[in-house]
This record gives C-alpha cells, sequence and structure tokens, in this order.
C-alpha cells in the first residue's frame, strides 16, 4: 500500500480519500460512488472541490461538506480545502457508479435505473431477493432521495432511490 | 449564457424576482410543515414533510442567490426580514385553518390539496420558463429545482383528481376550496410592479404568457374530473409582491424565527 501510494500523484491521493467520505445517511456509499464529486482542482497544494448536492434539501451536505474537508486535509502536501457545491450540471441518479449500486443494495436500497425518463415507468427489484413483484407504498421516504416499497416475494419492506434524469 | 446584470433597474428587478420565488417556496413550506403529525394518515405525513423539506431546500438555493447579489447572508434573508420586506404571494402565507399544530389544530386537507396542487402546477411553469433565463446561475438553479418538483405535481396531482371525482362530501369540500383559492390565486402568478424590466432583460418570460399556460392546464384538469370553470384568478386579499400581507405572514415568521432570533451568532 505504502508503495502504491508513493506512485500516486496528489490529486489520485485526494480521489482516493474521498473515495472514504461517505454520505450520512446510507453510510455504505461514498460521495465518490454517488457521483456527487463533479471537479477536483488542485494547485500547490490549495484544493477546490466541485460537489453537486443529490436534493437541494437534502439536510446532510453541511456534514458531507464538513468530512469532506477533514478526510481531504490528512492527505499529504495539502495546505487547504474549500468545498463549493455547484448546481451546474445537475445531479442525476445517472451519475452512481456500478460499485455505487452494488453498496446501496447492501444498505437495502435498490438502485434507481439507468437511462431513467422522467415520467416513464420505473421497474424495481427487491434488493434482498431480487424480485421484482414488488409494490410502492410511498414515492416520498425517510430521505429527499428515496422511496418506500414492500416485496410481495420475501415479504419484507424496502427503500429504492427516487431515479432522478435530466429534464432539459 | 451570461451572468450580466449590468444596469441597475436590471439588477433589482432580477433581485425583486428572486425574492418573489424564494419567498413563495419558504412560506408554503413551513405551511406544508405545520401539518406534520396531522395529515390524513401516516404515508402523507411521511410524503407532506418530505416535499415541505425540498421546497425549503428550493428557498435556500434562491436565498444562496440573493447573497451572491449582495442582499446579505441566507440565513438572516429567512429568519431576520420583517414581514414587509417578503414577497411571497398572500395565498400561500394563509394559515392551514383555525388553531395552531399546538393547540387545537383545525386543518383544512382540502384547502391544503387545492393550494398545493394549484402552486405546483404553476412553480412547474415558472420553472420551465427560468430554466432559459438570462441569468445563469438563476437558469441552473431552475434545472436543479425542476428534477425534484417533478414528484411534487404528480403527488399534488394525484390528491387533487381523486378527492374531487370522491363522495359528494368529498367534493363539496374541494369545490369550496377552489373557490376560496381561486380569489387569491391572481397574487401567484402576478410578479409584481417591476415585471417589465424583469422581462425585457430576458429572467423570465411574460406574466399573461404563464398565466394561460397555467389556465390552459388547470381548465384541462378541471374538465376531465367535472369542476366548474371559475373565469378569472383574483387578488382579493392583496398583492404579496408589493410588499402587502396578512397577520398571518407576520404569526409565521415570528414562529419559525423564534429559535434563530434568540441567538443569531450560533451555529444550528
Amino acid at each position: 500500500m505504502e508503495a502504491v501510494l508513493q506512485s500516486m500523484n496528489l490529486k489520485e491521493k485526494i480521489l482516493l480519500a474521498l473515495k472514504e467520505v461517505k454520505d450520512p445517511e446510507i453510510s455504505s456509499v461514498s460521495i465518490l460512488d454517488l457521483g456527487m464529486v463533479e471537479e477536483v482542482q488542485e494547485i500547490e497544494g490549495s484544493v477546490i472541490i466541485k460537489a453537486l448536492p443529490t436534493f437541494a434539501g437534502c439536510p446532510a451536505l453541511h456534514i458531507i461538506e464538513r468530512d469532506i474537508k477533514k478526510a481531504v486535509s490528512k492527505v499529504e502536501d495539502v495546505k487547504e480545502v474549500k468545498v463549493d457545491f455547484v448546481f451546474s450540471p445537475t445531479w442525476t441518479t445517472d451519475r452512481i457508479t456500478e460499485e455505487g449500486k452494488s453498496q446501496l443494495k447492501e444498505f437495502g436500497i435498490a438502485p434507481p435505473p439507468a437511462n431513467h425518463v422522467m415520467g416513464e415507468p420505473w421497474s424495481i427489484d427487491c434488493p434482498y431477493c431480487g424480485s421484482s413483484y414488488v409494490t410502492m407504498e410511498n414515492i416520498f421516504g425517510p430521505t429527499a432521495c428515496r422511496s418506500i416499497l414492500y416485496c410481495k416475494s420475501c415479504k419484507n419492506p424496502f427503500e429504492a432511490m427516487k431515479p432522478v434524469a435530466d429534464m432539459n | 449564457m451570461n451572468n450580466k446584470t449590468t444596469n441597475d433597474p436590471e439588477k433589482s428587478a432580477l433581485i425583486e424576482l428572486i425574492y418573489q420565488l424564494g419567498d413563495d417556496d419558504f412560506i408554503l413550506a413551513y405551511r406544508g410543515s405545520e401539518w406534520l403529525g396531522l395529515a390524513p394518515h401516516i404515508e402523507e405525513d411521511v410524503a407532506f414533510s418530505s416535499i415541505s423539506q425540498d421546497m425549503m431546500g428550493h428557498a435556500t438555493m434562491y436565498y444562496h442567490l440573493l447573497e451572491a447579489l449582495g442582499e446579505g447572508e441566507a440565513d438572516e434573508l429567512a429568519h431576520l426580514r420583517n414581514p414587509e420586506a417578503f414577497r411571497n404571494a398572500i395565498l400561500l402565507e394563509k394559515v392551514n385553518g383555525s388553531g395552531t399544530y399546538l393547540d387545537k389544530p383545525d386543518y383544512d386537507w382540502a384547502f391544503a390539496v387545492v393550494r398545493n396542487y394549484f402552486y405546483a402546477v404553476h412553480k412547474q411553469v415558472r420553472l420551465e420558463s427560468l430554466r432559459l433565463s438570462s441569468y445563469g446561475p438563476l437558469a441552473d438553479a431552475a434545472r436543479k429545482i425542476i428534477t425534484e418538483q417533478y414528484y411534487h405535481l404528480m403527488h399534488w396531482e394525484l390528491w387533487f383528481k381523486q378527492l374531487v371525482t370522491s363522495t359528494e362530501e368529498a367534493k363539496k369540500r374541494m369545490f369550496s376550496a377552489v373557490e376560496t383559492v381561486w380569489k387569491d390565486f391572481g397574487g401567484v402568478l402576478t410578479l409584481g410592479p417591476s415585471y417589465s424590466e424583469m422581462v425585457k432583460a430576458g429572467f423570465i418570460e411574460d406574466e399573461n404568457l404563464m398565466k394561460k399556460r397555467w389556465l390552459n392546464r388547470i381548465e384541462k384538469m378541471f374538465q376531465e374530473t367535472g369542476v366548474p370553470l371559475q373565469g378569472e384568478p383574483l387578488i382579493e386579499s392583496g398583492n404579496g409582491r408589493k410588499r402587502e400581507h396578512t397577520q398571518d405572514l407576520a404569526d409565521a415568521l415570528a414562529t419559525l424565527s423564534e429559535v434563530y432570533a434568540t441567538n443569531p451568532a450560533s451555529g444550528w
């Protein structure tokens, strides 16, 4: 690991550190895998991270900002860290990586469908048993980004991440 | 896309517009939050509070745009302004019903559904115009908000449709709420005194055009569901865009700012 770290440039080390920053409301998934990091700028140890909020009213944003600063400050040669939340481009669920999707499942959350078109039907598989014999109980859930469902096959309630696609 | 705000009347029209957008979402989100624990069933409690949280997030986005335009800090814009400095439409500040959420709340669900459904349709129309705004940061904000608003509109449309086609009692209550909301919905549809500067600068489209789009959508829904057509929406209780407000707004602001105002310097 030491040798690998030494061969990395500073930007790669920062990205590695960001991999450890988790969504406080879905602690199995990093913000990198959620597609929340748009850009990392680094000039002589000054780092600016451009991050995309998932939902505008998400109360976790302040915590995420704090955690990014904490994690990136620990990287050798980083002098200061600034986090800018930007709205362009718009965060969409297509930005979630394959790894992110499997981590969501581990947390009991069905990942959003790929290439979703807003307004079109949305097929969801149970994250526990994989069945598609499920019912939507509530499109709104315990956090802004989640819906509540019920699996008729394994009789478990579960959540799904709401698909968000660019509508423009 | 450009971010020009060169001359002063143009800049003040932009600021005026963003206050309207922010204050509309802010106060209606607050009214929504008062329903927490009182909605018709638990799933609706989850949904309505989630929608209110999203809307409060939208207000925050607009207040941050104002902060960038030199209007002061976003938190202070939300918590420390006097009622006379608010530009929200009066319809959106009106109480949910008699009582307060702590003391004998007798809230009107038909009023909540109609007010939120009409507002969500207008918000959609407004955002579709704003996403092409000549002011880049506002266009970016609109593109973001529209992805969330999509779910809100779907939610209120479903409630509206189901209740106006339900029992006689439901129809009676819903028709009466439609009449009440109609009397002040004109206040939501107007862009206020600096409207021509807003439109000239390309920040947003003509209010009459947007009103027409809103009416078309609402009247189509009325025809589908048998709700009587209402004619021209009115502004009976006063024009919030001209900073006219009722005691309801003053009371709401006093409650929602109570904690913040005790010590604005602390972090929450």
